[in-house]
């Protein structure tokens, strides 16, 4: 919203009112506060700290400026502007030192934030990787650019796992290995794309908030289940429409007419032979060898995991359906007379259970947990006590933030927490060459709590009478307490 | 327009933090109870308003200095220009070069007619004015970003010295670099005639020509920039270790050349975690020692 003293020039300069410097910023640009920005030819106010540049540049949300009333010079001016501190201490470009404290009602309930940028040398992400194709053994090792940053670690339902960066990488190899592992994590914790390539494995794209690229192929869906579970879940809907299918997987292949749903349909046997090792019935392990082929093995021919049918069993003009977990691939076949698969044009109903499967998949993501430690120095930056601050946070007194987002603290000593990258506000960490990660955390208290870890409470700012009632207001994107749940 | 300035306590209830526009102080003083209450008192008054004195004369301000004659009226202008005249007949400068350390100065020096401290220190974004009495020190601690857990260096200013003026500069600061150092911090007699050598120090540290440093004119990142069209860095690609040398070598000259003229008592250049340092051999950056991890930082400032 613009101000009548703010004037817009013909090529787009704003002309800022909000001190006396009166700076003319060019769109995407700053004012020499850091504090204002052009944003498409509206001057704007950073969300407080943000540092804007970065923000506008990336696309980040921005505050609009003085959407009610005149601007009294106050860090804090609506209640429901929450104070980050992303900008606070130290990011690009050197942002004044100190940590700022802040009190603004919120809901009746006067919260102090602390806002302070962290040093975080013990820090990493955690990538989770939505698919099915394989990416490279346990523990192999993950780099970027030719170094050595991370690992892949076990696997979760549907999704491959690679844990990155730590005080080993950053500080405990060579001088490039540490470089090249903090910029890696920057630019996944501010959500820009990664090229990582796995020892013995593959090479894969990864960008929080977006499908991984797998060996150059763009990944669309996460499967629905192991083939096994696809069996199970579609069973049904096969029933009568086709003799056989199998549900190619990486992990357990499914065999319809052997699986125990298809038991349970009077499936009859169709002398299927499948390669791979049988776990139970229907159920096959190693079929193929894994790859980013068809449901995560490296087969392109989905025939090359059948033995020959069974002459004593299988009959001319058998029907089946092949399918990967994610309905990616499929293809159906007919038993010729020597009972051989030939494959044939998919009949509608089998076309459209393919589809089923493809639409029980969700959209395959990267998600990137950054995850760090608060040590002591951070801590002494609140209090004059930092292990009151740790217990204060242990006992869900202190709401911790990262950026504004929330968290999920660790339970057991220190401070240490999880944050969703895609949470937080463009751009919010940045680095220093020891090499470690700069990132965002506020603690947020009751100004009561607050007098009780020994903060000086005459020296909050603005402080409202502090209302003597109940609860700090948890919101439903709240961590859980800590410690308090399975 | 009803525009004042910030005044407040942070966390810690001892550091004044004082904002207006750009400008951006913490402030500390020891003492007496009273004086130091006083001393706060008279920071707030003085800088209620300085923004506004400063603008006043911005045009002028933001024109290459005259050498020969100061023409500006405000004390704080004209401290600008006092500290940057000495550089003025060799090349560009303007007094905003010095607007920080010269703020910083002021303020220091509000407080100090007002009462009676132990030591005290304003920090205009990095750019410090120090008071000591006899037999006080200040820990100077070098970050390479400021940041309490990655202090990299520490510098004890004792009263003896004739250093009252810290100031760092370089491309990540919030002006605009004409160099590539990531940090020149300058030990000088005041913070104004710190703040304008680490500019010139700063601007000396580089490449001239180097394919790897990204350089764009200032007035296309900031249209009423002083530096006009000139040539300011934005970005540093790889830089061999010969290089590296070179560009801080190139600053270092320059730094030796104001240490000779006494317009500074020292100075540490930083580029891609390298470190030159430049000081008479009586003062040898004072105190300069190993990082200063788990001691108490109370007295250890940013620069």
């Amino acid at each position: 919203m613009l101000t009548d003293a703010t004037t817009v020039t013909a090529d787009d300069k704003i002309r800022c009112d909000a001190c006396p410097v009166m700076c003319y910023i060019k769109p995407g640009a700053a004012g020499a506060c850091d504090r204002y920005a052009n944003h498409n030819g509206e001057l704007v106010r950073v969300d407080p700290h943000i540092v804007l540049e970065r923000t506008v540049s990336h696309g980040g949300r921005l505050v609009p400026f003085q959407a009610t009333g005149d601007w009294d010079g106050k860090i804090v001016h609506e209640s429901s502007v929450f104070v980050t501190a992303i900008g606070a201490g130290t990011t690009y470009p050197d942002y004044k030192p100190a940590p700022f404290i802040v009190s603004s009602e919120i809901d009746g309930i006067d919260m102090v934030t602390v806002v302070t940028e962290g040093i975080f040398s013990y820090c990493g992400v955690k990538v989770k990787i939505d698919t099915d194709r394989y990416l490279g053994p346990e523990t192999a090792t993950v780099r970027a650019q030719g170094e050595a940053i991370g690992h892949v670690t076990t696997s979760e339902y549907g999704s491959q796992m690679l844990s990155l960066g730590g005080v080993h990488h950053l500080t405990g190899g060579s001088k490039k290995e540490g470089r090249v592992t903090c910029d890696a994590l920057m630019d996944l914790s501010n959500c820009k794309p990664v090229e990582l390539t796995i020892d013995g494995g593959a090479t894969v794209v990864v960008r929080a908030g977006y499908p991984p690229i797998v060996n150059g192929v763009d990944e669309e869906r996460m499967r629905v289940g192991c083939g096994s579970a696809t069996i199970g879940m579609f069973a049904k809907q096969w029933h009568g429409k086709v003799d056989e299918v199998v549900v190619v997987d990486d992990h357990i292949t499914g065999v319809l007419s052997e699986h125990q749903a298809g038991k349970l349909l009077d499936i009859p046997d169709t002398g299927i032979k499948m390669k791979g090792r049988r776990s139970t019935p229907g159920r096959y392990f190693q079929v193929a060898e894994p790859g980013t082929g068809w449901g995560g093995t490296k087969i392109s021919d989905p025939l090359s995991v059948l033995g020959p049918f069974d002459p004593k069993k299988a009959r001319p003009g058998t029907t089946m359906l092949m399918v990967s977990t994610t309905g990616e691939h499929a293809a159906y076949y007919e038993l010729d007379e020597a009972l051989k698969p030939v494959e044939k044009e998919m009949p509608a109903d089998l076309k459209f259970s393919v589809e089923r499967i493809q639409e029980n998949c969700e959209p395959a993501l990267c998600t990137v947990l950054f995850m760090g430690g608060a040590g002591g120095s951070l801590r002494a930056g609140v209090t004059d006590n930092p292990v009151r601050l740790t217990r204060s946070v242990k006992d869900a007194l202190t709401r911790v933030t990262s950026g504004g987002a929330p968290v999920y603290v660790w339970p057991g000593g220190g401070i240490t927490f999880m944050v969703d990258v895609t949470r937080l506000p463009a751009g919010a960490f940045g680095y220093v060459p020891t090499p470690a990660l700069v990132a965002p955390i506020e603690f947020t208290l009751k100004l009561s709590d607050y007098a009780a870890l020994g903060g000086h409470m005459d020296h909050v700012r603005p402080l409202a009478s502090l209302k003597d009632n109940t609860e700090f207001r948890q919101t439903p994107s709240l961590q859980p307490a800590p410690g308090r749940r399975a | 327009m009803t525009r004042t300035p910030q005044i407040g306590f942070l966390s810690d209830g001892r550091r004044l933090h004082l904002q207006d526009g750009p400008i951006d102080l913490i402030v500390e003083a020891c003492g007496g109870e009273k004086d130091v209450q006083a001393a706060y008192q008279a920071a707030a008054r003085r800088f209620t308003g300085l923004l506004d004195e400063l603008c006043g004369e911005l045009k002028l301000l933001r024109r290459a200095a005259d050498p020969r004659q100061n023409r500006l009226q405000g004390r704080v202008a004209r401290r600008m220009h006092d500290a940057v005249a000495p550089f003025a007949a060799d090349c560009f400068i303007t007094p905003m070069a010095a607007v920080a350390g010269a703020v910083a100065e002021e303020i220091l020096g509000a407080m100090l007619r007002g009462a009676e401290l132990k030591r005290a220190y304003v920090n205009n974004g990095g750019d410090i004015a120090l008071h000591l009495a006899d037999g006080e020190h200040f820990v100077v601690g070098l970050a390479e970003r400021p940041d309490a857990s990655g202090l990299m260096r520490t510098m004890i200013v004792d009263a003896d010295d004739p250093v009252r003026g810290v100031a760092t500069s370089g491309r990540h600061g919030r002006s605009f670099s004409l160099g590539i150092a990531d940090a020149v911090t300058v030990l000088a007699r005041t913070a104004s005639q710190a703040d304008a050598a680490a500019t010139i120090i700063a601007n000396a540290v580089d490449l001239p020509g180097h394919p790897a440093i990204i350089r764009c004119p200032a007035k296309e990142l900031q249209p009423d920039s002083d530096l006009g069209s000139r040539l300011v860095t934005r970005d540093v690609g790889e830089l061999s270790a010969r290089e590296i040398d070179d560009a801080l070598e190139s600053g270092a000259a320059c730094a030796r050349k104001l240490l000779a003229a006494g317009l500074i008592d020292g100075a540490a250049l930083r580029l891609r975690g390298e470190m030159v340092i430049v000081a008479a051999r009586a003062i040898e950056m004072p105190g300069l020692q190993a990082p200063l991890r788990g001691r108490a930082l109370e007295s250890a400032m940013h620069v």
